[in-house]
């Protein structure tokens, strides 16, 4: 008993554990929430579009900043990733292209820009590892609040707006004939992903934010069967995942990230085996 | 017309209707369409469609695949632009008017959506909040008198993909009611169903008496025995009226082509072979 107690404590020790869990636990369940949206709207890839576009704001503010200063990067990262989703919104509404297509290019011109960018700064190696991985464990006092307040204010403004993101999301015919501004809330849905994967930056990179999107939601949806349920369930395996994956990290010296998304994926893994068989009629699969 | 002029006339729509509120003019027709012109998908799908539908009549929308059907029903519900001529409902340009409810085609629906019926019966009664509101004791009550009503009370629990095909229908029918739409368009509200299942959402149809119901349909002897009008499209309007002045046989050669055989029996009864309705499910 003692020894399970220790097990817990000990890395509370260490204030940067403290930092580290708190922010772990805050983006699990802001990533979970958004991600309800991300996975019934079937936008995973435009997520994950959208965060690996964040890296040529990122080499920007690198390179006007120097690699000391890491306190600007937050607003370098969320500017890119606003621009860039209002983008995506505007390519896909054109329908020049095919979606999907400009998606593709769209992620892959960026990606490489930032690459490109970063590269020409002395020691890339480190920054870029951390960008596209996290630095949980340096996430400072600072890093927290703004975790805090952005996050509280992507949730804030899904409550706000719940009910009109869902009309929008399960049926925008219905949106239209009801007047509703149905580009205005896609674009907000946008924008909140793009904050979204702002503020996970630091604690799982942008390379494995879409995990955190996609597979707390993932699990939720085979387990509830209301959007409500599905978000709280999510939350709750989204801020377990970042802490048991936290502790995982600690204790076996795995990188902190890649051990929250472990974590997520594998309870995701246990409810798709262990989920109680739907009963199905109609056209559920047409 | 290109692209880009469809465009920016859905736009001028869209500012338009931000002013008005739904006034009814009491002289208009629920419906009246002129010289209607439109697109779908950049190909022009209706073609100089002119018709007046007085309120609470209900039209069966027939004719072949891509004969518009569906494009006309989705320009009056003011999900397509239009391309040339006008539409009115009530008097009113498609999206001024709050009273149009739009139901879809099952097949665009996405079943494994974790709502209820009930969740999806309220969301009609969303647009008539405003951001920032929530639903009040009145649009509960209407939301369960309209569950009520289609006979899906006991399935109001229901994850939606948990409903059989006429139930999903029922549904949606439920809400239009919710929305307290004046006018209903459906589009191929039968495809799939059952015999029984097609019988139980007639039945409930015919029972919408005093709402203006436009419903696109491939069968043409439901078109003929439950509904008071017909509409019969190829592009063009080939033919508009009571059902026997619609279904005479020049005029259904001319929607359906060498797909419809017309067959005159003895007491002078036209039995019609839709090969087209079979294709096309």
């Amino acid at each position: 008993m003692t020894t399970a107690f220790e097990w817990l404590i000990a890395p509370l020790r260490y204030p940067f554990m403290v930092r580290a869990l708190v922010a772990s636990a805050l983006v699990g369940g802001l990533c979970s929430i958004v991600g309800t949206f991300v996975v019934l709207r079937s936008m995973a890839f435009l997520g994950d579009a959208i965060a690996h576009s964040v890296l040529p704001g990122i080499a920007t503010g690198v390179l006007v900043a120097g690699r000391g200063d890491r306190r600007g990067l937050f607003w370098w990262a969320l500017g890119t990733s606003i621009l860039v989703a209002l983008g995506i919104g505007w390519v896909g509404e054109r329908k020049r292209v095919r979606e999907e297509t400009a998606i593709g290019i769209v992620f892959a011109g960026m990606f490489a820009l930032g690459i490109a960018l970063l590269s020409t700064v002395r020691g890339f190696a480190v920054d870029l590892v951390h960008v596209l991985f996290g630095d949980v464990l340096g996430v400072s006092g600072f890093d927290l609040t703004l975790i805090a307040a952005f996050g509280g204010g992507v949730l804030l403004l899904v409550l706000l707006f719940y009910k009109e993101l869902l009309l929008v999301s399960f049926d925008p015919t219905l949106a239209t004939t009801l007047r509703l501004p149905v580009a205005v809330y896609r674009r907000l849905l946008l924008v909140l992903v793009a904050v979204t994967v702002v503020v996970s930056l630091q604690v799982v990179g942008l390379a494995l934010t879409l995990a955190l999107l996609v597979a707390p939601a993932a699990t939720a949806l085979l387990l509830a069967r209301r959007v409500p349920a599905v978000m709280a369930l999510a939350a709750l395996v989204g801020v377990a995942s970042g802490v048991i994956g936290l502790y995982l990290s600690f204790y076996f010296s795995v990188a902190s990230g890649a051990a929250v998304v472990l974590v997520a994926i594998a309870v995701f893994l246990v409810a798709l085996l262990a989920r109680p068989r739907r009963r199905s009629r109609g056209t559920a699969t047409l | 017309m290109t692209d880009r002029e469809l465009r920016s006339r859905a736009v001028r729509h869209a500012r338009r209707s931000v002013v008005s509120t739904a006034v009814h003019d009491a002289n208009a027709s629920a419906i009246a369409a002129r010289h209607l012109t439109a697109a779908y998908e950049r190909r022009i799908a209706l073609r100089d469609v002119s018709f007046d539908l007085p309120a609470g009549e209900h039209l069966a929308i027939v004719g072949p695949n891509g004969a518009g059907k569906s494009t006309l029903l989705k320009v009056i519900a003011g999900i397509l632009p239009v391309s040339e001529g006008e539409i009115r409902i009530h008097g009113h340009a498609p999206r001024e008017h709050l009273c149009t409810a739009y139901v879809p085609q099952r097949s665009d629906v996405d079943w494994r959506f974790p709502v209820t019926v009930e969740d999806v019966v309220r969301m009609g009664r969303t647009g008539q909040l405003g951001p920032l509101r929530r639903l009040g004791e009145r649009d509960r009550q209407l939301t369960r008198e309209a569950i009520a009503r289609v006979g899906l009370s006991l399935l109001s629990g229901r994850q939606i993909g948990e409903l059989s095909g006429g139930e999903q229908q029922r549904m949606f029918i439920a809400r239009a009611i919710a929305q307290e739409a004046e006018v209903v368009l459906l589009d191929e509200p039968l495809a799939g169903l059952d015999i029984p299942a097609e019988a139980d959402v007639l039945a409930l149809l015919d029972r919408l008496e005093g709402t203006t119901l436009l419903v696109a349909l491939h069968d043409l002897a439901v078109a003929g025995t439950h509904f008071g009008r017909v509409l019969l499209l190829r592009e063009r309007l080939v033919g508009y009226g009571a059902p026997e002045d619609v279904f005479r046989p020049e005029l259904l050669q001319a929607a359906y082509g060498d797909y419809v055989h017309l067959v005159r029996t003895s007491d002078g009864t036209l039995i019609v072979h839709d090969e087209c309705a079979k294709e096309g499910l």
